[in-house]
């Protein structure tokens, strides 16, 4: 008699750590949280303004100067790497526990490849004169910094859900930064906005002329930098001593 | 003369990082002393003129449509191309392993100055971006996507050292509070690359 009780309540406390443990793996912590808690926003807004990869963790710079001569590559990009990101950083925080830590790396890339392969051959398929734009930067995504960071410093520790806004949010800020970027540097260096004419007549026959020189490569760097230094100004504690 | 025109257009007018913006991660976190810039810069050197041309054989020989054939001619309709991103990737990991450990093994002082180099370089947009421009430009042969390789090297390694002795220089002026450390980099990389920029058109 005392046996079968013993044992129905050991049964349920492995139900219990079963489902505890599930949750621990779902979502990285032993505590439910609801699904848009304030520390789960935070992985959302976080890298939007405060720690943003591109202005503040300087990562993934390399593709992002490229492709913001106009607006709709620059879209199309982000929306490339919000899926890449966000998948990417999924899968790995799912194989995080069975990923032996000294070839974590080619893991990393192995996933990351195949994630942008599924964008390169939709893109293909279905936006074709976006692809032929963006040329190797569709490719260049696997070796974007943000995304081997975000790997290696998150999903490789956390909870899936929580990965996946992470994956989201960083994904975001650095979108953010190339429509901004491809903003400016369409209205000034061509006049247009996603291809539409936006100055008007009006202002050309005053005798404004479209810069030219915004078109250049040089230029994103400058803009860039002033992206950089306006947002600094508003949020000081991003200064940094030298 | 071909070749020599390709070395200086892959150093000077379509510089990696000027032009493209490649390897620019790396270029803004290891500027910081010309020491550090040196070493990035030699490992890729010598990973890209590696990679490029290996790169060029995989894709002549396995992965372009038809490329097969020289295994047995009913692979003529054979197109690998899709595959390309996760071959190069591959092969850039493994020789960058492979690399480390050469180096390593045989030139012990070279891997302590390089050491924590190399494996950064693996994923390093320059070497990849590399691989891609070389598959765009469709090189006559292994000579020429060599001498591609080599050229780009040197392109990043002269990037890398200018703005690093620009930045050493750059602690002593006054910038402006917000501008300081990354800001301020990005602008002088905008004025080098428009420096850069008076190279092109020329012509061999």
């Amino acid at each position: 008699m005392m046996k079968t009780e013993n044992n129905i309540e050991t049964e349920k406390t492995s139900e219990v750590s079963k489902k505890k443990e599930m949750i621990m793996f779902l979502s990285g912590s032993e505590e439910k949280e609801h699904f848009l808690s304030k520390a789960n926003r935070k992985l959302l807004t976080d890298p939007l303004d405060d720690n943003n990869p591109i202005t503040v963790q300087v990562l993934g710079i390399c593709s992002a100067l490229a492709i913001t001569v106009q607006l709709k590559p620059a879209i199309v990009m982000s929306l490339a790497v919000v899926f890449v990101m966000a998948f990417s950083n999924m899968i790995i925080s799912i194989l995080r526990n069975s990923i032996p830590s000294r070839i974590r790396i080619i893991v990393q890339l192995v996933v990351v490849a195949t994630m942008v392969i599924l964008v390169d051959q939709i893109l293909k398929a279905f936006a074709y004169d976006v692809s032929k734009q963006l040329s190797i930067f569709i490719g260049l995504i696997i070796t974007n910094c943000i995304i081997m960071g975000r790997l290696e410093a998150f999903a490789l520790g956390n909870g899936i859900y929580k990965s996946f806004l992470d994956g989201v949010g960083n994904a975001a800020g650095y979108g953010l930064i190339l429509i901004i970027v491809a903003f400016f540097r369409e209205l000034f260096g061509s006049g247009t906005l996603l291809g539409y004419e936006v100055i008007p007549e009006a202002v050309y026959a005053a005798g404004y002329e479209d810069n030219g020189f915004f078109l250049l490569s040089p230029m994103a760097l400058v803009v860039v930098g002033v992206v950089i230094w306006v947002q600094r100004s508003r949020n000081r504690k991003l200064i940094e001593e030298n | 003369m071909e070749l020599i025109n390709l070395f200086t257009k892959s150093i000077f007018i379509e510089n990696m990082v000027f032009a493209y913006f490649l390897g620019m991660c790396s270029y803004l976190a290891v500027s910081k002393t010309v020491k550090t810039a040196v070493g990035l810069g030699a490992a890729v050197i010598f990973v890209l003129a590696v990679t490029v041309p290996v790169n060029y054989l995989i894709d002549n020989y396995f992965l372009q449509q038809g490329a097969l054939t020289w295994l047995s001619p009913q692979f003529a309709e054979v197109d690998l191309s899709f595959l390309t991103f996760i071959m190069f990737i591959a092969v850039i990991a493994s020789m960058v392993q492979l690399v480390e450990m050469t180096v390593e093994k045989f030139a012990p002082a070279l891997y302590g100055a390089l050491g924590i180099f190399l494996p950064l370089i693996a994923v390093n947009c320059a070497i990849l971006g590399g691989s891609l421009f070389m598959q765009q430009k469709d090189f006559i042969g292994i000579h020429e996507a060599g001498v591609y390789g080599l050229g780009s090297g040197i392109g990043f390694f002269l990037a890398i050292l200018g703005i690093a002795a620009i930045r050493e220089k750059i602690a002593y002026s006054n910038v402006p509070a917000p501008l300081k450390g990354l800001g301020i980099t990005f602008i002088i990389t905008g004025l080098m690359a428009i420096g850069f920029m008076s190279f092109m058109g020329i012509d061999l």
